[in-house]
């Protein structure tokens, strides 16, 4: 149409294209409370099966609780509970009847500080395999194997799988908390600010990582890098005050939000 | 005001602020001095005392009837009998009721009352635990025995080893919990094998300040294993100990028992010493990992 | 977005850009004003002049990329802040072209030298110039507004001077029909037709900016188009 056919890629694209997208996670009417405190309100979204969605928000806007429910991890504390629906493949999780190790070991969790276990590399990895399968060892070296390449750690401590899981690097030690949490074969892996203690190398590293993860596993990060989630999120969510301000494709988000709140966010104009 | 500031050495609520520091800090000092005065006096008397009679023969002979030459080798080995049973009876009960408190019952009314109660029995003097046992054992079974010696013991093991167990769980970050539960890890596997795993040194140190504690207890078993001259492997008879025979030897008018009960107060003291130094080397590793 | 980022110099940063293309804006205007000015009055000096200038509208070009750059490198813009920047650097790439085409009208003007067409025949581009200036000064109106209505007005206004743009085109055609000596100025001035016609175009790309920065969407509208015959004509603006 004009000769500057320079645009921003993809801003005409302003429809959420969910088209052909599987719906891995969907939440319904989702309410949450620490004890008298409701901290989210009716929250409605989904995960698409590959795709990685992230939760953006100021501190304590829930973002974080949701991701808790996503898991249930909020059961370890009392005083907390969830209403309304939260669908994992058309089965509730919120029932009562859901069998809580199960779920977690579908819907995996990577923390914001990296959690190895006091045990060596080997062990971190092969304790979650043997919870649920019981393998010869010749196979459960092969799952260790294929984990640590998944989480692109194998070629640094193929050589030490014997060394203490903590006596690697931050940055290596959230590839170990990864590939502990990829050998249990999840659907699902949350990331709950997972690169917030790394520096910018062992940052990227993850965020390959999560790229290659999403072809297999349906991912949710969230992040207070607004960067980040634009890098390696399909969708977004911008969540304030317990809400769910907007939702939508991640391109969209971060060159044209429709909500005032997100925008002012986004461009660093909050407070 | 704006600006730098205008801050000397000289100026008054400075120079007043120096003052007090130096006074406090000397103040500080002279105590810690004498604190420390009395702890070295009692360490050199002791070592004075005790180290001229310690032999191979302490180790190797019973205590002996006064006015002949002997050792203390039953005394050692009642007391190392009894700790030891102690540790075992005390220490498993002590862990459970420790990773109640801190996995379990963490957020439950009964465990502040449990955690109240176990301060109370942590601060008894120990005479009572001894009068205690005394009645529930000694006078039910009509004398006295090793076995009640190691109860009474036992009973001051167990507030120590729940104290401490509880104190390195909840030191355990919660996030290697949820880490735990993440890949779906029961919580009964989690506490067995990462909790633990990651208390672990602080949990031994608590055994050992518990070992440390009791080797030395003397009016606990007073009331329970009382004393035996001779060597016994009878633990439903009396037994002896260290800390009993020191206080039996010490008070009596003959020399040599005297001369032996420094000698038992020295090994009791190294021991304890030896146990601490490790307890703090275990402590010190906890804290880098 | 009236707002004030948390960090002040953003504001400072996105200001500065705003206020540079503003110039940069103003000294095109004039550019264009000026050359045409010299074709109707041929005046070969102001000719020069206008030629002359052009650098300072380039110079400001690269001085807006340059800050552009040095911005979304610090701050890492993000949506409305983004698209400001963005937009900037289309609107100075827009300027520069237009300050081109002035220039490019002055050098005929300069080559042109004594041989002048008659004055009923400049009237029309004349006329031509007149609505791109109006459109030009109406669309950077729009942008130091983020005037999106403004903005819109001009992008369909554009529709009159390629109609004008073909009447001037098919009044050359039957003088140079007329009169065979005619034809080299009548090809001057057909391109410097042209030119202004593109400089509609290059408004009509202001607009299309100013509604991108301002609502990030883009139009979905289809744009009247009044130079169907001269697109044929001169295998241009595609």
């Amino acid at each position: 149409m004009t000769m500057a056919n320079f645009t921003v890629p993809t801003v005409s694209n302003t429809v959420a294209s969910t088209e052909g997208l599987v719906e891995k996670i969907t939440v319904q009417n989702l309410d949450f409370f620490y004890g008298d405190h409701r901290a989210l309100k009716n929250i409605n979204v989904s995960l698409y099966q590959g795709k990685v969605t992230a939760f953006i928000g100021p501190s304590g806007c829930g973002k974080s609780t949701l991701l808790r429910i996503l898991n249930r991890m909020y059961d370890l504390y009392p005083n907390q509970r969830a209403t309304g629906t939260v669908r994992l493949d058309n089965e509730d999780i919120l029932s009562p009847s859901q069998d809580l190790n199960l779920l977690r070991a579908k819907v995996g969790m990577v923390f914001q500080k990296p959690t190895p276990f006091p045990m060596t590399i080997y062990e971190n990895i092969a304790f979650g395999i043997r919870l649920y399968e019981k393998l010869p060892k010749s196979e459960l070296d092969g799952r260790v194997q294929h984990a640590l390449e998944r989480a692109a750690l194998w070629t640094e401590v193929k050589d030490k799988l014997g060394a203490n899981g903590q006596s690697l690097s931050g940055g290596q030690q959230q590839r170990l908390c990864i590939a502990r949490t990829v050998a249990v074969r999840p659907e699902v892996i949350l990331f709950d600010e997972p690169c917030s203690a790394l520096d910018p190398i062992s940052t990227a590293k993850i965020e390959e990582l999560i790229d290659e993860l999403k072809e297999d596993y349906t991912i949710a990060i969230v992040t207070h890098n607004m960067q980040q989630a634009a890098r390696v999120s399909d969708f977004t969510a911008f969540m304030y005050l317990g809400e769910l301000v907007e939702y939508g494709e991640t391109t969209k988000i971060f060159t044209a939000p429709n909500d005032r709140r997100t925008q002012d966010y986004i461009t660093g104009r909050f407070g | 005001m704006a600006g730098p500031t205008t801050i000397t050495p000289s100026t008054p609520i400075y120079a007043a602020r120096r003052r007090k520091n130096f006074i406090t800090m000397a103040v500080a000092y002279a105590a810690t001095g004498f604190g420390l005065l009395w702890l070295a006096l009692i360490l050199i008397v002791l070592f004075w005392e005790g180290f001229s009679g310690l032999s191979l023969k302490v180790f190797t002979e019973m205590t002996p009837p006064p006015g002949s030459a002997g050792g203390l080798l039953n005394a050692i080995a009642g007391s190392l009998v009894m700790t030891f049973l102690a540790v075992i009876i005390g220490t498993p009960l002590g862990v459970l009721a420790g990773t109640y408190l801190a996995e379990y019952g963490r957020y439950d009314k009964l465990s502040t009352v449990v955690r109240f109660i176990n301060d109370i029995l942590l601060s008894a003097p120990s005479i009572v635990v001894g009068l205690f046992v005394y009645e529930i054992m000694v006078a039910q079974m009509g004398h006295f025995s090793g076995w009640a010696g190691a109860v009474a013991l036992a009973v001051i093991v167990v507030p120590v080893v729940v104290r401490t167990t509880e104190d390195m769980l909840t030191l355990v970050p919660d996030t290697l919990r949820e880490a735990a539960a993440s890949i779906g890890l029961p919580r009964s596997k989690m506490i067995q094998k990462v909790a633990y795993r990651a208390a672990r040194a602080g949990m031994i140190t608590g055994v050992l300040l518990a070992v440390a504690r009791i080797s030395g207890e003397t009016a606990p078993l007073l009331f329970t294993a009382l004393n035996n001259q001779f060597w016994s492997t009878n633990l439903n008879a009396p037994v002896s100990s260290l800390p009993v025979v020191i206080f039996q030897f010490a008070l009596s008018p003959y020399k040599d028992w005297q001369e032996l009960a420094w000698t038992g107060a020295l090994i009791i003291t190294l021991a304890v010493l030896g146990l601490s130094i490790i307890a703090r080397y275990l402590g010190g590793q906890s804290k880098k990992s | 977005m009236n707002e004030q980022h948390t960090a002040k110099a953003f504001d400072v940063d996105l200001q500065d850009l705003s206020r540079m293309v503003a110039e940069m804006g103003g000294l095109a205007e004039k550019q264009v004003a000026d050359a045409v000015d010299a074709l109707a009055k041929r005046d070969t000096t102001m000719a020069q002049r206008v030629t002359a200038a052009d650098v300072s509208i380039d110079n400001l070009q690269r001085e807006i990329e340059e800050k552009a750059v040095l911005t979304i490198a610090r701050r890492q813009p993000m949506a409305v802040d983004l698209r400001a920047i963005v937009g900037a650097l289309r609107l100075a790439n827009d300027l520069e072209r237009i300050g081109d085409l002035a220039k490019n009208i002055a050098k005929r003007v300069i080559a042109l030298n004594a041989e002048f067409p008659p004055p009923k025949l400049i009237r029309g581009v004349e006329h031509m110039t007149d609505l791109v200036l109006e459109q030009l000064k109406a669309v950077l109106d729009a942008y130091a507004h983020r005037d999106d209505n403004k903005a819109m007005a001009v992008w369909r206004g554009d529709e009159e001077i390629d109609a004008v743009c073909t009447s001037v085109f098919r009044e050359l055609l039957t003088y140079m029909m007329e009169d065979p000596r005619n034809i080299t100025f009548c090809i001057h001035l057909m391109f410097c037709a042209k030119n202004i016609e593109r400089m509609g175009d290059h408004a009509t790309n202001i607009a299309e900016t100013v509604h991108y920065i301002v609502d990030g969407r883009p139009i979905t509208e289809r744009r009247p188009k009044g130079d169907t015959e001269i697109s044929a004509l001169a295998g241009m603006s595609s």
